[in-house]
């Protein structure tokens, strides 16, 4: 048993964090950000590039074939960069749905050109009602057409062509057919834009096995719990730099406990979360039994850490926590966002309780 | 990363198992809830068959009776262990902490004098650390020992000594310089404690028992072959018996964990609240489930941590968080117990009427300590601080 990293799994997240230093460097997430879209070309075509749009795809649709631990890696990396634009709708929420339902000959014309790094994509999920209970999800198609209106859907108008959960089925719109309408929806996060998608008859493609749909998102949700860990972590490292600095009363701040103790609960709380997000990565790729659970265990607690890591990183910086100059408020802004995506903490405990009490009830009578 | 079992420790754990399933007494039930003073012969008998099958003290090499376990074999063990419901060893301190010390530190004579008897629990230690003015600041401890001859001559008092009561020999860190820093003037002795001048009272605790003692010694004579490491160089013998309190005990802990949340959830599905059983109120579903998760994230950071310190040899300050986190979580999962039972969470064992005969109220008392023992929740922030984040010394 080990639950320490290998050698190319360690190797390949410090190619990352060196990638991202360098090609992604706080000046350029302020700079993208202020874009329309979030989305830069020439940083799309860098990742394309190292192979990452394709991370954990099959060879044989143009991707590298890793598995999601060595997805759930560079999605700590990229959130430590806070990159922006949409890698993460892309990748970790289109392209996986894609592959869990779509057959082999929509993953052709979906699946590989998102390996290519040529088209860009994203996952519809919600809607008026905010609801990740995949039973409120009200869209339904008639005659090959959808109608309806999805919400914060994250980086629609970078996407060729739109996943839609729908109640009878997973569906691919592209993003140029007839009776579409993508609007802004303005929010805190600042790197990831959010729209609200109306289809009026908007033609649909079924994909073809909607039964992978839940994995699917709980592959999703955990490659969101790295990039939340790799958030944290930055926060952490951000926070610490300044309390060995910053001095007050003639000491650095760092000296004094009640200092310390909040920088020691943001280091308990990251690794923590650390611990939760990989052995939900491991535990999807191994189709462990808990695997479900893991990741709501993984979600819950990092949705509310990846909160108070960020309001302990403001406290500690004083005045300079919370100015717009500072780094903090872009991440804190991120976690914010990341915490209700997928399920906020009570939401998980929700969905925990249904596994784990409920489903031992279920044992309990039929013993 | 691969969490599943290698072949080697599918092996350690079947040749366990297939032990345990001939070895482990069977009425271990009926003797559980006794006092310990009770059950001590019990104890001391099981330990000595889990020592025949050299199963007593797996983590120590194998030259010294034990199997050189893997931190990951000390984990599959306890579970081992707590699956059969096995009794507890009696020698708990001389096995995990004391007796690693001595073979670190100990000379050949030494060795072959202690270590067999920890083994097969022939004789029982207990560990005089903390006093009375001493506790954080540990290296601050006043007992002094004075030499005369070939002994020591030791007078001081030391507190919240466990199986004191029973303890045959003491590992004692007592002050034999007083003019240098303080770190600098300690030493380690190996003290009988039937020896003249030793007092042993208990200390009477919150929750009404006495699991701890007070220690008096007053002209104590320890003769100076009983210096565990070099005299005046206790500070580093005494931290490292203190690291081994950080090492495999975390497991036996989550198992207890995962028993204590599977009986919430259990007893969640009959008592009652609003109007329907406990199980189906969607607040308490929030805070059992809360618990669950937390249970096993304290598992998966416990075995990350052994990861790490197969990778790099000895356990680190990170193993600091395990410490918080268990403790403040237990407390957590105490007080979720407290509003699930209502009123009766606080019967007492011995009321008719008290859940699963008072554990829940008991242990609502006894994890008060757990922020306290083995290093309060302020001092492991103060190591994680400067230790492992390298923020200045805040003392």
């Amino acid at each position: 048993m080990e639950f320490g990293l290998s050698e190319s799994q360690q190797l390949l997240k410090d190619n990352a964090r060196k990638f991202f230093a360098g090609e992604c460097p706080m000046a350029e997430v302020r700079r993208i950000m202020e874009t329309d879209t979030a989305y830069d070309a020439a940083l799309w075509a860098k990742m394309v590039e190292q192979g990452y749009t394709g991370i954990i795809f099959p060879e044989e649709y143009g991707g590298v074939g890793l598995g999601i631990v060595e997805f759930i890696l560079l999605m700590e990396e990229a959130g430590r960069a806070l990159v922006p634009g949409p890698f993460f709708s892309t990748v970790a929420l289109a392209g996986a749905l894609i592959d869990a339902v779509a057959d082999p000959e929509q993953k052709k014309r979906y699946l590989a050109p998102i390996c290519a790094g040529e088209a860009r994509s994203t996952v519809a999920i919600l809607e008026a009602t905010a609801s990740w209970n995949s039973a409120d999800v009200q869209i339904a198609s008639a005659n090959g057409k959808l109608t309806g209106e999805k919400l914060f859907v994250p980086d629609a108008m970078e996407a060729d062509f739109i996943i839609v959960v729908a109640r009878d089925g997973v569906f691919a719109v592209d993003a140029k057919a007839s009776g579409i309408n993508i609007q802004r929806m303005e929010a805190l996060d600042l790197t990831r834009k959010l729209y609200s998608v109306r289809f009026s008859g908007t033609p649909a493609e079924k994909l073809a096995n909607a039964a992978g749909l839940a994995r699917a998102l709980d592959v999703a949700a955990a490659a969101l719990v790295a990039e939340m860990v790799g958030g944290m972590q930055r926060t952490l490292d951000i926070t610490v730099e300044y309390a060995k600095t910053r001095k007050q009363f003639g000491k650095p701040i760092g000296m004094f406990q009640a200092v310390q103790h909040h920088c020691a609960d943001m280091y308990l709380e990251t690794e923590s979360a650390r611990s939760a997000a990989y052995y939900a990565a491991w535990a999807l790729e191994e189709n462990a039994p808990d695997a479900a659970v893991a990741v709501s265990i993984a979600k819950m607690y990092a949705s509310d850490a990846a909160r108070t890591v960020g309001n302990r990183g403001i406290q500690v910086h004083g005045g300079m926590g919370f100015t717009w100059e500072n780094d903090l408020h872009l991440y804190y802004r991120r976690a914010k966002a990341s915490e209700t995506a997928f399920g906020d903490s009570t939401y998980h405990r929700e969905r925990i309780a249904g596994l784990v009490i409920d489903a031992g009830a279920v044992s309990v009578q039929s013993a | 990363m691969d969490l599943n079992l290698s072949a080697e420790e599918r092996l350690f754990r079947d040749e366990l198992r297939a032990w345990l399933g001939t070895n482990v007494p069977k009425d271990w039930a009926e003797w559980r809830e006794k006092p310990l003073e009770e059950t001590f012969p019990y104890l001391r008998a099981w330990q000595r068959k889990l020592d025949e099958g050299r199963w007593a003290a797996v983590s120590w090499p194998k030259e010294y009776g034990g199997r050189s376990a893997t931190l990951m074999q000390q984990a599959i063990f306890w579970e081992e262990m707590a699956q059969v419901q096995a009794p507890p060893m009696a020698n708990a301190l001389g096995l995990g902490l004391i007796g690693p010390t001595i073979i670190a530190y100990g000379t050949e004579a030494q060795k072959k004098r202690f270590v067999p008897k920890i083994l097969s629990a022939e004789e029982i230690w207990c560990q005089g650390f903390s006093e009375p003015n001493a506790g954080s600041d540990l290296a601050g401890l006043q007992t002094e020992a004075r030499l005369d001859g070939d002994h020591y001559v030791v007078n001081g008092q030391k507190v919240w000594t466990s199986y004191g009561w029973v303890g045959d020999w003491c590992e004692l860190v007592v002050r034999t310089d007083a003019n240098v820093p303080k770190h600098k003037g300690l030493t380690v002795l190996l003290v009988n404690m039937k020896s003249p001048g030793v007092d042993v009272r208990p200390l009477r605790q919150m929750t009404g028992e006495s699991e701890f003692n007070e220690l008096f010694f007053r002209d104590v004579r320890v003769p100076v072959e009983n210096v565990l490491g070099k005299v005046n160089d206790g500070w580093n013998v005494a931290v490292s018996t203190l690291m081994y309190e950080r090492g495999s005990y975390g497991a036996r802990l989550h198992l207890l964990f995962k028993r204590n949340i599977e009986r919430l959830i259990e007893l969640s599905r009959t008592f009652q609240r609003n109007g329907h059983p406990a199980a189906r109120d969607p607040l308490m579903r929030q805070k059992l489930a809360q618990c669950y998760g937390e249970i096993e994230i304290m598992r998966l950071n416990q075995l990350r941590a052994f990861s790490r310190i197969t990778a790099t040899g000895v356990p680190g300050p990170e193993g600091s968080i395990l410490k918080i986190f268990w403790s403040e979580l237990n407390q957590r999962v105490q007080q979720v117990a407290q509003e699930l039972l209502g009123p009766y969470g606080q019967l007492v064992g011995g009321d008719s009427r008290a859940i699963d005969n008072g554990i829940w109220s008991y242990g609502y008392l006894r994890t008060r300590g757990n922020t306290i023992e083995a290093g309060t929740s302020e001092v492991q922030r103060n190591i994680i601080g400067h230790f492992v984040l390298g923020l200045p010394r805040s003392y």
